[in-house]
């Protein structure tokens, strides 16, 4: 089973999806995302699909759980990077993805983020768009 | 590839090859990208279903031909417990296993033929087709 | 194959063979549309006729058809008609005929029927390649005004739109919104104007693609504005039924982008002020 690393810059994780990921190796990840979100006090967390070539039903489940789990523990996930097609088929299937945020590539993730910060972000308020 | 392709689903890792043999086969079509993933996708929820509350199955990839369309037929059999009430399970949200209920309903979605056949201890065998535009 | 069939064959082969010149001749003259066609098709016949005679000695007619499909489908291309391309075909017999009738020989017309049988196959596979060949032309011409008429601009760093012109039909909404996504992600843009005031009316699945591609950009982190919807389609979508929901909607153009400006960040300054009513943002 292939595990995907989890990088930390400053106080955001970032994890870069580069591989077709079997079921356990996605049940892998959001175990893993949330022991190092608590592990480092993590104020965001950045999932990179980029090079994601599908997001079927579990896949999609996995981002909005991750991103459920990261706020009660007080992280912001912004999923970066989804594809025009995978966009398309995404709401085809009928998965809203509610409550995930997301940002067209890592860059503009990072600053969405920072933005927060400034403005106070979700760290003292728990509105969440 | 020779067509049609057959492959065992008796692990999560089957799952992944049958997507990937799905996208070869959908490039070799001609589908465009959108149905490429459209199809890929719906393979995956397919796969997945048989694997999880089957406990396995059988995976067909073929080319198939109407006048001068081609398309991808895909097969999914499996000798499960089968599925009692097939217009509740192919209902939005409706699910057994603690899923979003939308691999049936949405894979339905993403093609252009779908066809579910089941009855209770008699397995279930999912026929999907997508054609070239 | 009776003997008698087997020695027509043969004298028909003898035929094709000693008077090369004079049917080439004869055939180009009845299938060539006029002069100008002329110098062209010599070259392309008499390959045709090479590759017969060939085809009718190994009983291969791989390379013959391979030449006939070139022929149809570039006959298809320079606009000559399915039946002139068949009735080029066809001119051989006519052309063979006149040596047979010279030849009087019963081989010679017993091989003839046999002949006629083969290049009225050979001609019926022209017609059936042409037709493809203009189905695909046909094809091809039809993406290209999908693609031509479904531009994607530029309006500031940060902001694309698509004004939409004619009647949507549920393919080139369908072509002209991938686009559109795919130009987010080139231009790393956030906000997109789909702007309709061009499209006279919508049906349910054209405005169920509109829809669609507003949830699809905002799973990829983009937002649409829908500016210049018309009252006729206005009415449509409400009684259709369909949930636009939280779905910004412009009266024109200029709003939806001044409304993209405002969210990218960037003041507005400009006579129009009283037009661009800003609403007050929430802190
Ligand atoms: N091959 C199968 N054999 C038996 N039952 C099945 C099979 N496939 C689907 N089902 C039943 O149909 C229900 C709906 O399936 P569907 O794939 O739509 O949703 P799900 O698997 O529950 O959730 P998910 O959205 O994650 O796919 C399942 O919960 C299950 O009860
Ligand atoms: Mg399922």
């Amino acid at each position: 089973m292939d595990r995907v690393p989890v990088l930390k810059l400053g106080d955001i994780l970032i994890v870069s999806i580069q591989i077709d990921l079997q079921d356990q190796s996605v049940l892998a990840l959001q175990e893993d995302l949330a022991d190092r979100v608590v592990a480092t006090g993590a104020r965001g967390v950045i999932i990179d699909i980029t090079a994601v070539e599908i997001v079927d039903s579990f896949i999609g489940r996995m981002l909005a759980t991750i991103a459920s789990i990261s706020r009660m523990l007080d992280a912001e996930t912004i999923v970066v990077g989804m594809r025009p097609a995978v966009a398309i088929t995404l709401v085809e299937l009928g998965l809203s993805l509610g409550g995930v945020r997301t940002a067209l590539n890592l860059e503009k993730g990072v600053a969405l983020l920072d933005q927060r910060d400034r403005r106070g972000g979700p760290r003292t308020t728990a509105a969440t768009r | 590839m020779t067509s049609p392709a057959e492959l065992p689903i008796t692990g999560n890792g089957d799952v992944v090859l049958v997507r990937q043999q799905v996208r070869a086969t959908a490039v070799e079509v001609g589908l465009s990208l959108v149905d490429q993933t459209k199809v890929v996708t719906a393979a995956s929820e397919l796969a997945r279903n048989a694997l999880v509350y089957a406990g396995g199955g059988r995976a067909r990839i073929e080319i198939v031909h109407n006048g001068a369309r081609s398309g991808l037929r895909l097969t999914f059999s499996d000798d499960g417990p089968g599925i009692p009430d097939i217009e509740q399970a192919l209902t939005d949200g409706w699910t057994t296993g603690g899923g979003l209920g939308l691999g049936l309903s949405g894979s339905r979605r993403l093609v252009d033929e779908f066809d579910l056949r089941s009855a209770p201890g008699e397995g279930t065998l999912v026929t999907v087709t997508k054609w070239a535009r | 194959m009776t003997v008698h069939a087997d020695a027509g064959r043969r004298r028909i082969e003898e035929l094709l063979r000693d008077h090369e010149e004079r049917i080439l001749k004869r055939w180009l003259e009845s299938a060539s549309g006029g002069p100008a066609d002329r110098s062209d098709l010599a070259g392309r016949l008499r390959d045709v006729y090479h590759a017969l005679r060939d085809s009718l000695e190994s009983g291969d007619t791989s390379d013959l058809r391979g030449l006939l499909a070139d022929l149809s489908r570039s006959r298809a291309r320079e606009g000559h008609s399915p039946t002139a391309t068949a009735v080029a075909v066809f001119g051989v017999k006519e052309a063979v005929y006149e040596i047979v009738e010279a030849d009087g020989g019963a081989e010679a017309l017993r091989g003839f029927i046999w002949f006629t049988k083969i290049v009225d196959d050979l001609g019926l596979f022209t017609f059936e390649t042409y037709a493809a060949a203009r189905e695909k032309i046909i094809i091809d011409q039809a993406e290209q005004l999908l693609e031509l008429s479904t531009p994607v601009v530029k309006l500031w760093e940060g902001i694309v739109a698509v004004p939409l012109v004619g009647t949507l039909d549920s393919a080139r909404t369908q072509v002209v919104m991938e686009k559109l996504l795919q130009t987010l992600v080139d231009t790393g843009s956030e906000h997109a104007v789909i702007d309709i005031t061009g499209v006279p009316a919508v049906d349910t699945q054209v405005a169920q693609h509109l829809l669609k591609t507003v949830v699809a950009a905002r799973l990829m982190g983009a937002e649409c504005v829908i500016s210049g919807i018309r009252p006729q389609i206005a009415h449509t979508i409400v009684t259709l039924g369909i949930e636009f929901g939280d779905i910004v909607t412009k009266a024109s153009l200029a709003d939806a982008l001044a409304h993209a400006l405002r969210r990218s960040g960037v003041e507005i300054d400009s006579g129009r002020r009283t037009r661009i009513a800003v609403r007050a943002e929430e802190v």
